[in-house]
């Protein structure tokens, strides 16, 4: 609805106001706008993509995994990017998708934390509350037709409630308490479902570890864009705890055996 | 009535560094009538006393709800009043819809606080007339603050706003330190008895001029359940099982009157009993620490 | 005062004939009308206090905060009109995040008080807008150590080691200056500056007062923060007993 009752009833372009008699410096336009700004390309596809991401629940709260990979197509690129970030106390985001969007969402959540702290009212943001932040972003810039191309995975305890939840490019949420994104979401999900469900409260630290590392392994075996390097990150009542690189204990003897696979010609 | 060079609008400091458009807008709130405010470790409550223009006219409106978890009373310019108040639903609606989180408290009476503040310091406006007290709660319990058009805003224990809150004040101020563990049902008799101060001679509180809001768990003297969140107003008939709990100001000196005696007494045995003399406690409450 | 009746001091755009902006003038006379403030440079840290001047015992004590946070490691106290502290504080932070929007790095103070000052002093040039009526101190601890600076209506601000701002800062300066700041801990500070604020408010005895005290430091993981509860007892116990000292 055009507002300005002076723009009411004139044709559609200014081409009779040529000497600008209308009082209004400028006057709101109905006009379609020109066609070069309009044809303006968003992104279409990421450049330097993170791969899967899990999470699952645990008896004191939420364990999370993702590799230290930024591939650039299918060139192992960047081989040392930390791809889960605390955000307050009780948080951890995991993303995988394109790295810079990632690195983008970590400033605004960083400027968003700092606001919080600067409050000194008590009041934090927990894991629900950037969870929906970060599912209305996602979402705003959907649908702008200029997405974040990312899925993220926001773990993390809040006032003794264990919270895990997903949100990607398209500003889709659902939460599980077992969540993986991307090649993890096809590969590791049943894997981790099978392992989690029903003992999320009786899952000890090691237990979970274990679980989380079997999947990494399976992932790394089966998805090409993935590396044996990860990190993993716990959040407890206590705080949050992003450990250091660890690697993978990976046999490939039985490659050898296969037909077309290595230096066998026949 | 007197007026002077340097209080015809708000860009100008008088040589003692006071803002004199912001103080006559102080008193626009005092021309309102009177709200009070007052907090219990477990409720907050407010009590206003509504004016109405005449036989054919309805009672004003003195309580808004902004949210489930916040309610203002107030006093000034109404219309000032429901400009605010809309813009604090917006700011709760905000929170809840970007972080799922109902507004602190305290940030929803900052921001109207800043928005007010900018009226205090720019030609060609106003600042706004009217006061709020707004009761809440948050992670940290109820809360009761006080919001007033010099952009400042404060948390109280108890506070009474609009035309002769002193008097009330005076009432809160000698009772204020046995609010934080009263029952909802003593709170609002408090508050009753706080407002009834601020009344014209031969006035008195009834169903029709009190309204009542309440933060906190439910009492048994509301009949109905709370609609949406722990805040509501009481007002009509509502209003009536709590202005029976009042005691007349005659009862209220001879209770007095009755506890001081007792008190000397409790005194003169202790004295009897202990040399030296243990001292009589300071009413003063120090603010520190 | 022969400002008074002239004309000349209507608004802020007017120069008087000797070349004064009295509306200037007048808006430190706001500053000078208000609980002080003070802050405190030392080797490891800042230290902010103020003496909060308590108009009602209805008030709820440590709910109502003078000292604001600017950034993690940026605090920042004020003496004036309460509302243009918070006003003020407001633009901080937005330069802040508008600092840390383009370099991705935690504003230097140097940087933040400049810009504060710029806006400042936009307010002293048009009849449209009032001066503030504030006084600010601002503090911070970054990578290259702790630094300390004030910001006065006229937009003016200077760096300091130890600063005083509102009704008892020449008393507050005295004391200030009789410290061997660079030779203090911020533990000391503390202390030191908890005994100040009860030695100016002597003065003003008859009223009410909270104090209000405020670091960055090594302790508090150079995170601009209220000290800690058992400290801030500590502190105005002692300074409590100092005054007592003090007297006689």
């Amino acid at each position: 609805m055009d507002h300005f009752p002076a723009s009411w009833g004139r044709p559609r372009n200014d081409a009779v106001d040529a000497y600008s008699t209308f009082p209004v410096h400028q006057r709101p336009q109905n006009t379609p706008k020109d066609a070069f700004s309009a044809g303006v390309q968003r992104t279409q596809q990421p450049i330097v993509t993170g791969t899967s991401v899990l999470a699952i629940k645990y008896k004191d709260g939420i364990m999370m995994a993702a590799d230290n990979l930024a591939s650039y197509g299918s060139l192992a690129r960047f081989k040392d990017v930390q791809r889960l970030h605390p955000v307050g106390n009780n948080t951890v985001i995991g993303a995988g998708g394109d790295m810079s969007d990632f690195q983008y969402i970590q400033s605004i959540l960083d400027e968003l934390s700092i606001g919080e702290f600067t409050a000194q009212d008590g009041n934090t943001l927990g894991p629900a509350e950037i969870h929906e932040y970060l599912a209305q972003v996602m979402y705003a810039r959907r649908t702008k037709m200029n997405p974040l191309w990312n899925a993220l995975l926001v773990g993390g305890v809040s006032g003794g409630k264990k919270s895990l939840a997903f949100v990607d490019l398209l500003g889709t949420t659902y939460s599980a308490s077992t969540l993986a994104t991307g090649y993890g979401a096809h590969i590791a999900q049943p894997l981790l479902r099978e392992a989690v469900e029903g003992r999320e409260d009786t899952l000890t630290e090691e237990q979970a570890s274990s679980i989380i590392e079997n999947s990494m392994r399976v992932l790394f075996y089966r998805d090409a864009r993935s590396l044996n390097k990860y990190q993993v990150a716990t959040i407890t009542e206590a705080g949050v705890n992003i450990s250091d690189s660890k690697y993978l204990e990976t046999a490939w003897s039985f490659a050898e055996g296969i037909r077309g696979y290595g230096a066998q010609t026949q | 009535m007197f007026r002077n060079t340097y209080d015809s609008d708000n860009t100008v400091f008088s040589p003692q560094g006071r803002l004199h458009q912001v103080e006559y807008a102080l008193e626009a709130v005092k021309q309102g009538s009177a709200a009070v405010g007052l907090r219990s470790k477990t409720h907050a409550v407010l009590l206003a006393l509504k004016r109405s223009t005449g036989e054919l006219a309805s009672y004003q409106q003195k309580m808004f709800r902004i949210d489930d978890h916040v309610g203002i009373a107030i006093a000034g310019l109404t219309s000032d009043a429901r400009v605010l108040s809309n813009f604090m639903r917006q700011q709760a609606m905000s929170s809840r819809m970007v972080f799922n989180r109902p507004i602190p408290v305290n940030r929803l009476v900052s921001a109207i606080a800043d928005k007010a503040q900018v009226n205090t310091q720019e030609y060609g406006r106003r600042p706004y007339g009217v006061g709020f007290l707004v009761i809440g709660q948050d992670v940290n319990g109820p809360h009761l603050y006080e919001f007033s058009p010099s952009g400042n805003s404060y948390e109280y224990y108890a506070m009474s706003i609009g035309a002769r809150s002193q008097s009330a004040k005076t009432y809160l101020e000698k009772h204020y330190e046995s609010f934080a563990d009263a029952s909802l049902e003593d709170l609002i008799k408090h508050g009753l008895h706080a407002l009834r101060e601020t009344l014209q001679q031969d006035k008195e509180l009834n169903v029709n001029n009190t309204s009542i809001g309440i933060i906190g768990p439910k009492s048994d003297a509301e009949e109905k359940p709370t609609p949406g969140g722990s805040f509501r107003i009481l007002e009509n008939d509502a209003v009536q099982p709590f202005l029976v709990t009042m005691r007349t100001k005659e009862e209220l000196a001879a209770e007095e009157a009755e506890e001081r005696r007792a008190q000397k007494e409790r005194e003169a045995a202790e004295a009897a009993a202990a040399a030296p003399p243990a001292a009589a406690g300071d009413d003063d409450v120090q603010m520190s620490g | 005062m022969t400002s008074i009746g002239t004309g000349y001091d209507l608004s802020a755009s007017t120069y008087s004939p000797d070349g004064r902006i009295f509306q200037v003038e007048y808006a430190n006379k706001a500053v000078e009308n208000s609980g002080t403030a003070i802050g405190l440079k030392v080797k490891d840290g800042i230290v902010l206090a103020v003496e909060k001047l308590v108009h009602s015992k209805l008030l709820v004590p440590e709910a109502n905060r003078r000292i604001q946070t600017i950034d993690r490691h940026i605090g920042l106290a004020t003496a004036g009109l309460l509302a243009d502290g918070r006003h003020l504080s407001n633009r901080a932070r937005d330069e802040a995040a508008s600092y840390r929007d383009v370099y991705n790095a935690p504003p230097p103070l140097s940087n933040i008080v400049d810009r504060l000052g710029l806006y400042v002093q936009a307010y002293t040039l048009y009849s449209s807008v009032r001066p503030f009526g504030i006084s600010t101190i601002l503090g911070s601890v970054d990578q290259n150590g702790p630094s300390l600076y004030v910001v006065e209506p006229s937009g003016v601000f200077y760096g300091y080691n130890g600063a005083a701002v509102g009704k008892g800062r020449q008393l507050a300066k005295t004391e200030i200056e009789k410290l061997k700041l660079s030779e203090l801990s911020l533990r000391e500070a503390v202390m030191e500056a908890a005994r100040i604020i009860y030695v100016v408010h002597e003065d003003a005895k008859d009223k009410e007062f909270e104090l209000e005290i405020s670091w960055i430091g090594p302790e508090s993981n150079n995170l601009h923060v209220h000290v800690p509860k058992d400290l801030f007892q500590e502190a105005e116990s002692k300074a409590k007993e100092a005054l007592e000292t003090f007297e006689d």
